[in-house]
């Protein structure tokens, strides 16, 4: 059987392929939207922050036995590299951002777009563009053969995860206290902090968690792309159209539409591939005329 | 009266041509070199600022040899891959910055805008990083040369060598641009001349990150080799992400149309081993090239020179030696003389630059060796065959070039 000249099996797999594209967009956006719709920050540093955590993974591996420490494999980094970055993120807020919040949206994105930039420079300068191999962990190598593709072990593993941790977050922050919390300290701040809770530090906390998940999203990506300083100035713009699309800061928005838009994308890529980078913007300028809050945004 | 009016132009003329002569025929007293890459995308290992300290050491070799006494100075700028901001720096270089002579310019697209302006300002323009053939063809023009490498000589060395050895049917994944059309293009017509087929082919947008739905499509196919008309970050990703899919387990065979030395070390060899290319430079061919590229890498952080490094360097030296012979940094007069010169250099031995502005010199089909085969840092290559220089590039007469004579 044939969709328009392509065979149904090599659709599956495009389908498939897709969705695991639209895992990284759905981890990244997720970030985005958390730090959009909590603290109201544009973090540009987005894809510097995940670019990172790719490092920060290369790093362990390759240059923590020249400090005298053991070199941390994939799984290790899965978990200390949002940490370290998460943590970079938490001093970033402290010193800078926390500056910002009375002004205008615009000065905390011209803020975290220099970072980006200062960052991937001296990484630029240090590395190299060529970027860094980092290998895939020994018990995700191989794959399946499906019938219709061959699936690597390593992708299956995408998947899985990335819906885990946009799950979980989603459940964190919309059916949970601590998420309640959070929700209420950006509707009314001086009411929260009176009864006693300490806002400035969620808000930071916050930052941290946003900045840690894109640094995890990082992590995942070291395997399958080259550690390469730009890697997160390529993946940001089309992220952002993510979030434009799905609502600015509605995170269940930024789960569905990047794992939709990943699809999309998926499709393009089989049926007019030369337009499998711009599709994403031809429908966000669809979505922003016909709903100008996003799918799931709410018109303030 | 009459006589009064004609006669103030005429001074201005005999003043002109005085204060010409006085100083040499060098504009402004300084010969000034312009070295337009790529500083902060997916180029800029293979060019990028390497190519600038190729650049700085030819100017220090010339002027160790150098009677002339020249004042030589270089500066740089990134073109950002955008033909736009290429063209507008080039304008704004010879226009305002007394720049005599641009070199370097990967990427295709950005090469063909630079040589037009070049054209049109009547400076000097040698492109040793860019890959189009056009340049050398249809589009060229008396200011420009061609230096290290062309989609044609890529095509005919790798194609060739792989349709030979049982590659008879061909699956192309193409960067979506004047390079990634021009390779493909070339490839193709080898391909078939040499009784092979192309059963398909994808472009793909510059620097894309995923090559997965593309490799999936070429795997369908079926194809013996799939050709990758592509290069630097989209080279590693697709030859990495291959390794993923199982395509080269699967017994496809991937032939890098266009492969550095920076994409190799980005893979590493455990990726990277067995891969087929055509190249005109690698460092570990003799001891010239050796001490050259241990001098270069020095300056370079550690990193080796690729062969466009190779190129800007080999370039800038015949330029200086052209500026020298000719007294003058006119552009359309020395790029005519750096034709006339036979080129002489320790990266690239000697040769000549023909009458299109294609430099020719042999150049070499290397296979990636294995890791266990590899001694040394940046041991890397072995050389399959050498194909002499008048095999090397396209013939003069077939690619309609308006300054051949017929």
């Amino acid at each position: 059987m044939e969709i328009f000249g392509v065979p149904t099996q090599a659709l599956f797999g495009q389908l498939l392929i897709g969705l695991i594209n639209g895992s990284f967009y759905a981890l990244l956006s997720l970030g985005l939207a958390v730090i959009f719709g909590l603290l109201n920050i544009i973090n540009f540093a987005h894809g510097a922050q995940y670019m990172l955590g790719a490092f920060t993974a290369f790093l362990l591996l390759n240059k923590a036995p020249a400090l005298g420490l053991p070199a941390l494999g994939y799984w290790w980094s899965l978990v200390l590299a949002p940490v370290i970055v998460g943590a970079i993120g938490v001093v970033i807020e402290r010193l800078m951002l926390k500056q910002l919040y009375k002004l205008d949206h615009l000065y905390g994105l011209l803020l975290t777009f220099g970072l980006a930039l200062i960052i991937e420079g001296v990484f630029r300068n240090e590395f190299g563009s060529s970027g860094q191999p980092y290998p895939i962990p020994e018990q995700l190598t191989g794959g399946q053969n499906l019938g219709f593709m061959f699936l690597p072990n390593y992708r299956a593993w995408v998947i899985v995860a990335s819906l885990a941790i946009c799950l979980s977050t989603w459940y964190l922050i919309e059916r949970t206290k601590l998420g309640g919390y959070l929700r209420a300290a950006t509707e009314n701040p001086t009411l929260v902090q009176a009864f006693g809770i300490n806002v400035p530090r969620m808000i930071t906390l916050t930052y941290g968690l946003g900045v840690g998940l894109a640094a995890l999203g990082g992590v995942m990506a070291a395997p399958i792309y080259q550690v390469s300083p730009q890697m997160g100035a390529d993946l940001i713009i089309v992220v952002f159209a993510v979030v434009v699309i799905g609502g600015m800061g509605s995170i269940l928005g930024s789960i569905v539409t990047g794992f939709g838009l990943g699809l999309v994308e998926g499709l393009t890529k089989v049926f007019y591939p030369e337009a499998s980078n711009t599709v994403i913007f031809v429908i966000m300028a669809i979505v922003l005329m016909i709903k100008p809050a996003g799918l799931f945004g709410v018109q303030k | 009266m009459m006589k009064r009016k004609l006669s103030i132009p005429l001074v201005f003329a005999a003043l002109a041509a005085m204060s010409g002569t006085a100083s040499a025929q060098i504009s402004d007293g300084t010969v000034k070199i312009g070295v337009l890459t790529d500083m902060s995308s997916l180029y800029s290992d293979l060019a990028g600022p390497g190519s600038t300290v190729a650049a700085k050491l030819a100017v220090e070799d010339f002027q160790k040899t150098s009677k002339a006494g020249l004042k030589i100075e270089v500066v740089s700028a990134d073109h950002q891959n955008k033909a736009d901001v290429g063209s507008s720096l080039a304008r704004q270089w010879y226009d305002t910055q007394q720049v005599d002579a641009i070199f370097d310019v990967p990427n295709s697209a950005v090469a063909l805008a630079v040589s037009a302006v070049t054209k049109e300002k009547g400076n000097a323009f040698v492109d040793a990083g860019g890959a189009t053939v056009d340049l050398t063809g249809k589009a060229c023009t008396p200011n420009t040369i061609h230096w290290t490498y062309d989609t044609w000589m890529l095509a005919n060395g790798t194609g060739k060598a792989l349709v030979k050895t049982g590659g008879d049917t061909w699956f192309f994944l193409t960067a979506d641009y004047a390079f990634g059309h021009s390779l493909e293009g070339e490839t193709d017509s080898v391909v078939a001349r040499a009784g092979g087929k192309v059963v398909g082919r994808v472009r793909h947008p510059l620097n894309t990150q995923d090559f997965s739905s593309f490799l999936l499509q070429a795997q369908a196919s079926k194809a013996k080799v799939i050709g990758l008309a592509n290069a630097g970050g989209d080279t590693i990703n697709s030859i990495k992400q291959a390794a993923e899919f199982g395509i080269v387990k699967g017994g496809q065979n991937l032939a890098g149309l266009l492969v550095f030395l920076s994409d190799v070390h980005g893979l590493g060899l455990d990726k990277a081993q067995g891969l087929i290319f055509t190249e005109s430079f690698y460092w570990d061919m003799n001891d010239q090239t050796r001490a050259w590229s241990k001098r270069f890498a020095a300056a370079n952080g550690g990193k080796y020179p690729t062969m466009v490094h190779a190129g800007v360097y080999s370039a800038v030296l015949h330029y200086l030696k052209a500026v020298e012979a000719g007294k003058t940094d006119d552009g359309t007069k020395t790029i005519a003389k750096m034709k006339e010169l036979p080129t002489d250099d320790p990266l690239f031995g000697k040769g000549q630059v023909r009458a299109d502005g294609r430099k020719i010199h042999p150049v070499y089909l290397f296979e990636v060796k294995k890791p266990s085969e590899s001694k040394y840092p940046y041991d890397y290559y072995k050389v399959r065959a050498t194909i002499p220089a008048d095999q090397a590039f396209r013939p003069l007469a077939d690619g309609n070039c308006p300054l051949v004579k017929k």
